[in-house]
């Protein structure tokens, strides 16, 4: 093992030895070292490139907040996630990590020239670089872009693995099990309420685990945090680890990512991956401490550059030793323990620098007594080394007076600028923050939700005020709850209280313009970029922040805020609390696609509606397509068949013979009770009064602006009892608009409205044989044309089932749609089917249906109107009730704009070659030699090639179109410009001749 | 998500089970033939579009199906009071009052 495991130190197991490659190069760690931990137990700094400049980095944390160490990791096909944070990252047997951003290798990276053409990359590049000529954009700046800056590359393999969804109701939700969060939750789960207790670390304990010295109850820390999680335990507290809370919504409503197997060598294959839960608590308590801000000056990025408290946790957490020299810059006390545990482990300690003129005379002392040289009131001006910092350039500070430099020589730089509480998931909730002047940054001010705010997260400091702050808020959660709770109060020895001061950037003796002082290090912003975009003219934060994109980065600026703030303010000339704080937004750390889509993927990803006909079709080689959530049969090739030929073979049969179709998609809405038809003639355009029960019509359905909704034949099967058909895709918007006018315009009408699209196979057939192949089957009715004429409906038994029975037409045929229970729906079609045999009767599509409906001129809602279409403008005005006082429509079909001359008007089109077959949705123009851009003076709607017409029809709504007849408009296309014919819409049988027996 | 409260079922539900319904108290004219083009246009097109608190309509589509009225505080997300379609429009002093 290396020089920089400590033995027998840390929380890792010593005895079981774990190896991982890292850029192909196996390394050895311990059960119980991330990534990160392992890689500095090896000596190994430099794990990742830059953002823009592609510098050279390592870790600067030991946790979740990670600006630099990102890496691919992977586990075999699909299994590869770019970006994970090497600091988080638990290592496993087999791991494979590989560094990013950089080429060829990471220690020699030709991308690194970017750091040279710094002038290019400052504040406002994107914005300013990369402007003109517009040209430039396609061919030349973004692919530079994409190529020069960057994060890992996203795999291209469908992911194998699976996520799980759960919901869970708690009284007392504990984000964070560090000592505030343990506290709280041994408070609240004493007196009896249920407590959900969740931390994104593999364990329990947070700063705990790092302050291995403290004694609390006379208990060392570490022994407390186990005895205090067995009791947990024991009092039904669901403690979640490895679970971060990304997202904190309105009431009490928080998203936990639970991760499952990412740390595992061998995972089962039954767990999934990772757990979205969606909680709802009564009370939160945020216990999620503060993060460490690191101090800004000239190169406070290279590898080896670190802040003191990860530096600590990485020897008191993982038994590691983050170098053999190091020198403590620092502008709080907590560095000096952090400088105090590596020097009692070995590291010699070169100086502590401090900013402050008088550090705190007890550290100072226990400093002295390990002989460590201590600079006070010194700045750290830069630091020296290609691949890891090996010098640093300290100076004397007078008042504003930078005194000469002096070189030291270190193997790490370990900083602390003081510590940020984090706020992030109060932010979410819209809870206000307060700047307090004497900490110099923003604590919880007022709440918007039913939380408490615990411990370092509002601004308290060192283990025994964060205990008592814990017990304290777990009690006044339960309070909240209406019980009584008793907050235990903790005696701490060892304790490490202290104070900081906050900075903007350091003091330096050097040309500021010239320092690489990195503020945002994962979006390679620096002190002078945020100066620069001031002197600019950006005076919000929030432009600031996009001009450099400071804090944009995935680690939303968990670091860069407070000392982009303190820089922003300084360059403005306006107090910190004048100049505010960025939004922070879910999710906390970057979250899998995965998570968030949970079991929604794939054939889950929504539901697939199908008729129960569907299996037959399926089983007789149907070619499917989407309408809306139902799968239809489209067409039925035969061997060899394309669709062409398909649909043109399953037209001809229909229209010499009979043809079958599946048509139970169709909304159905059962309209019953005494004011039945009032309602109708309230809602429908048309006349419903003298309909007499057993006849059927063709609706229309307008909203109260005028244009066509939806449409659908009803039949009247009783004075109180409407049979209602809708579009497929439009039954439930159908259903909600007429549950709306009956609910809230007319509540005085007594009637009842039932989906029954469900309850209903719906089998159609057409052709000239379509009564001969239906008759048999028909039990008490009579089929004649007299007493069954078209536009009919009737109850009656068809196949021996109870049936509702139509004489309608969408294909211009003779046409019945036999309506039968679901569960008969099969079976009716196996027996028309097979006696249609000696008819050759065809099954067909929605691509069949859609052709014959077009050649008769049958509109499509929704494809030849788009919701700005009349019922005139569609050719329509027939169906419009002129006498009835009022109906869904009437009014807005008076607009001035609906009345107008010139309107878009429903047509037909041929095309003068007779042979092409217009592009649906392909604009019209009337002169093909105008200038660009042209007037575009309508579209196609619909088109297809017609057997029976033998040539290609076409639908299109253009302007005045009704007034053009016979007139030729042109469509220009890509290749060439098609001219066409102004026609009616239909293109067969005009007379309808066809639809008698 | 947010939690509804249906007036009808008299449950409070999650969000998902609803879907939004538009401004409230915009009743259609009795005799839309008697009202004048701008009157049309103003019942079809013209809302208030409120920062703040908002009277507006909802419906529990996943449970009971019945439309209800809300005001909800456009700005916070949070609803002051939901209630029936035929219950009297509340007033917003009230409410406001209510809700400290
Ligand atoms: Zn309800």
């Amino acid at each position: 093992m290396s020089s920089f495991r400590v033995s027998g130190r840390g929380r890792v197991d010593h005895t079981q030895p774990i190896q991982f490659t890292f850029d192909g190069k196996k390394i050895k760690g311990f059960k119980g070292d991330t990534v990160a931990s392992a890689l500095l137990a090896n000596g190994i700094h430099l794990m990742g490139r830059s953002f823009k400049y592609h510098r050279p980095r390592g870790a600067v944390t030991a946790g979740s907040e990670e600006p630099n160490a990102l890496v691919g990791t992977r586990r075999g096909p699909g299994r590869f996630e770019p970006n994970t944070r090497a600091t988080v990252q638990e290592i496993w047997d087999g791991l494979q990590v590989n560094s990013q951003n950089r080429y060829p290798s990471l220690s020699f990276d030709v991308g690194a020239i970017n750091d040279k053409a710094y002038m290019l990359f400052s504040a406002g590049f994107y914005y300013k670089t990369f402007m003109w000529p517009k040209s430039f954009w396609d061919k030349v700046y973004e692919p530079f872009i994409r190529a020069a800056a960057g994060l890992g590359v996203s795999p291209t393999e469908p992911d194998p693995d699976h996520y799980a969804s759960r919901y869970l109701h708690t009284d007392v939700l504990i984000i964070g099990a560090g000592p505030a969060g343990l506290a709280a939750a041994l408070t609240a789960a004493r007196a009896g309420s249920r407590v959900t207790l969740v931390d994104e670390n593999p364990e329990a304990g947070g700063s705990l685990l790092s302050e291995p010295s403290v004694m609390i109850e006379d208990i060392p820390a570490w022994d407390w945090v186990a005895k205090t999680v067995a009791e947990l335990k024991e009092l039904g507290v669901k403690l979640m680890t490895r679970t971060t809370a990304i997202g904190y919504y309105h009431q009490n409503f928080v998203g936990l990512c639970e991760k499952l197997t990412d740390h595992l060598a061998s995972p089962d294959g039954e767990t999934p991956r990772e757990r979205m839960w969606r909680v709802r608590a009564k009370q939160v308590v945020l216990a999620q401490g503060a993060l460490e801000k690191p101090l800004v000056f000239d190169g406070n990025d290279r590898p080896g550059v670190m802040l003191a408290g990860s530096a600590q946790t990485y020897l008191n957490r993982y038994g590691v030793r983050v170098g053999d020299k190091a020198v403590i810059v620092t502008s709080h006390d907590s560095a000096w323990y952090a400088a105090f545990d590596l020097a009692d482990a070995g590291t010699a300690i070169a100086a502590i620098v401090d900013t402050r003129a008088e550090p705190n005379a007890d550290l100072v002392a226990e400093a002295t007594k390990r002989g460590i040289r201590i600079m006070a009131g010194h700045t750290v001006t830069g630091t020296e080394g290609r691949l890891r910092v090996k010098s640093v350039r300290v100076n004397p500070v007078t008042g504003s007076s930078v005194g000469a430099p002096e070189i030291i020589g270190c193997d790490c730089l370990l900083m602390s600028g003081g510590w940020t509480p984090s706020l992030h998931l109060f932010s979410h909730t819209k809870g206000t923050l307060k700047w307090d002047e004497e900490r110099q940054t923003f604590l919880p001010d007022h709440k918007a939700e039913e939380c408490e705010i615990a411990g370092a997260g509002r601004g308290l400091w060192g283990i025994e005020a964060v205990l008592n702050d814990g017990a304290k808020m777990g009690a006044a959660a339960v309070k909240s709850l209406g019980k009584t709770a008793k907050a235990a109060s903790y005696a701490v020895a060892h304790d490490r209280p202290g104070t900081g001061v906050s900075h903007k950037e350091l003091p330096t003796d050097l040309d500021a313009g010239k320092a690489r002082a990195f503020v945002d290090y994962q979006n390679d912003v620096t002190a002078k970029d945020l100066r620069l975009a001031v002197r600019e003219g950006m005076r919000s934060i929030e432009h600031v922040k996009r001009y450099t994109t400071n804090g944009m980065a995935t680690d939303q600026g968990k670091m860069s805020n407070i000392n982009g703030l303190n820089i922003a303010s300084d360059a403005l000339g306006v107090p910190q609390p004048k100049v505010g704080l960025t939004t922070f937004r879910p999710p906390y750390t970057p979250t899998t696609f995965g998570a968030f889509c949970g079991y929604h993927k794939g054939s889950h990803f929504e539901v697939t509606r199908k008729t129960p006909i569907d299996s037959w079709a399926e089983e007789n080689g149907a070619a499917y397509e989407p309408v809306s959530l139902w799968r239809r049969a489209w067409y039925f090739p035969k061997e060899g068949e394309d669709m062409h030929a398909a649909v043109d073979r399953e037209c001809r049969a229909t229209r010499a013979s009979v043809g079958i179709f599946d048509a139970s998609t169709l909304g159905k809405i059962e309209v019953v009770g005494p004011d039945a038809v009032e309602f109708m003639n309230r809602m429908y355009t048309n006349p419903w009064t003298k309909l007499a029960p057993g006849r059927a019509r063709y609706g229309l359905l307008l909203g109260d602006d005028g244009f066509i909704r939806d449409d659908g034949v009803i039949g009247r099967l009783a004075d109180d009892r409407f049979h209602v058909t809708t579009t497929t895709g439009g039954a439930a918007r159908v259903l909600n608009m007429m549950e709306d006018y009956l609910q809230t315009e007319w509540p005085d009408l007594d009637v009842w409205l039932t989906s029954t699209t469900e309850q209903w196979a719906t089998i159609a057939l057409n052709g000239p044989n379509a009564r001969k192949v239906l008759e048999p089957f028909v039990e008490g009715l009579d089929m004649s044309d007299e007493a069954f004429p078209h536009m009919s409906v009737a109850e009656c038994r068809v196949g021996g089932f109870p049936a509702r029975l139509f004489r309608i037409s969408f294909t211009g045929e003779v046409g019945f749609e036999v309506n039968v229970p679901a569960h008969a729906g099969r079976a009716l079609w196996e027996m028309l089917f097979e006696a249609g045999k000696k008819y050759d009767i065809c099954p067909y599509g929605t691509e069949t249906m859609h052709v014959l409906r077009a050649e008769k001129g049958y509109i499509i809602v929704g494809q030849d109107t788009d919701g700005t279409v009349t019922p005139h403008d569609a050719g329509l005005s027939w169906a419009i009730g002129k006498m009835k006082p009022d109906f869904v429509g009437k009014r807005g079909l008076a607009r001035p704009d609906l009345v107008a001359e010139g309107r878009k008007q429903l047509i037909g089109l041929l095309t003068e070659d007779g042979k092409t077959k217009l592009e649906e949705g392909a604009q019209i123009v009337l002169d093909p030699n105008q200038p660009k851009p042209m007037k575009m003076v309508g579209h196609v709607t619909s088109s297809y090639h017609s057997d029976a017409a033998g040539r290609p029809i076409a639908m299109a709504l253009l302007e005045d179109g009704f007034n053009r007849m016979g007139e030729t408009i042109y469509i220009p296309m890509p290749d060439r410009v098609i001219k066409a014919t102004v026609t009616g819409t239909v293109f067969y049988d005009p007379e309808g001749a066809r639809l008698k027996l | 998500m947010l939690l509804i409260h249906c007036p009808y079922c008299n449950q409070t539900l999650p969000e998902a089970e609803f879907t939004y319904a538009g401004e409230a108290h915009i009743a259609r004219p009795a005799d839309p033939s008697s009202v004048s083009d701008e009157e049309w246009r103003d019942f079809l097109f013209i809302r208030t579009n409120v920062k703040g608190p908002h009277y507006e309509r909802w419906r529990h589509f996943y449970g009971c199906g019945r439309y209800f009225n809300a005001v909800r505080d456009t700005v916070s997300d949070r609803f002051l009071i939901t209630y029936k379609t035929d219950d009297p429009r509340p007033e917003l002093s009230k409410l406001l009052e209510k809700s400290k």
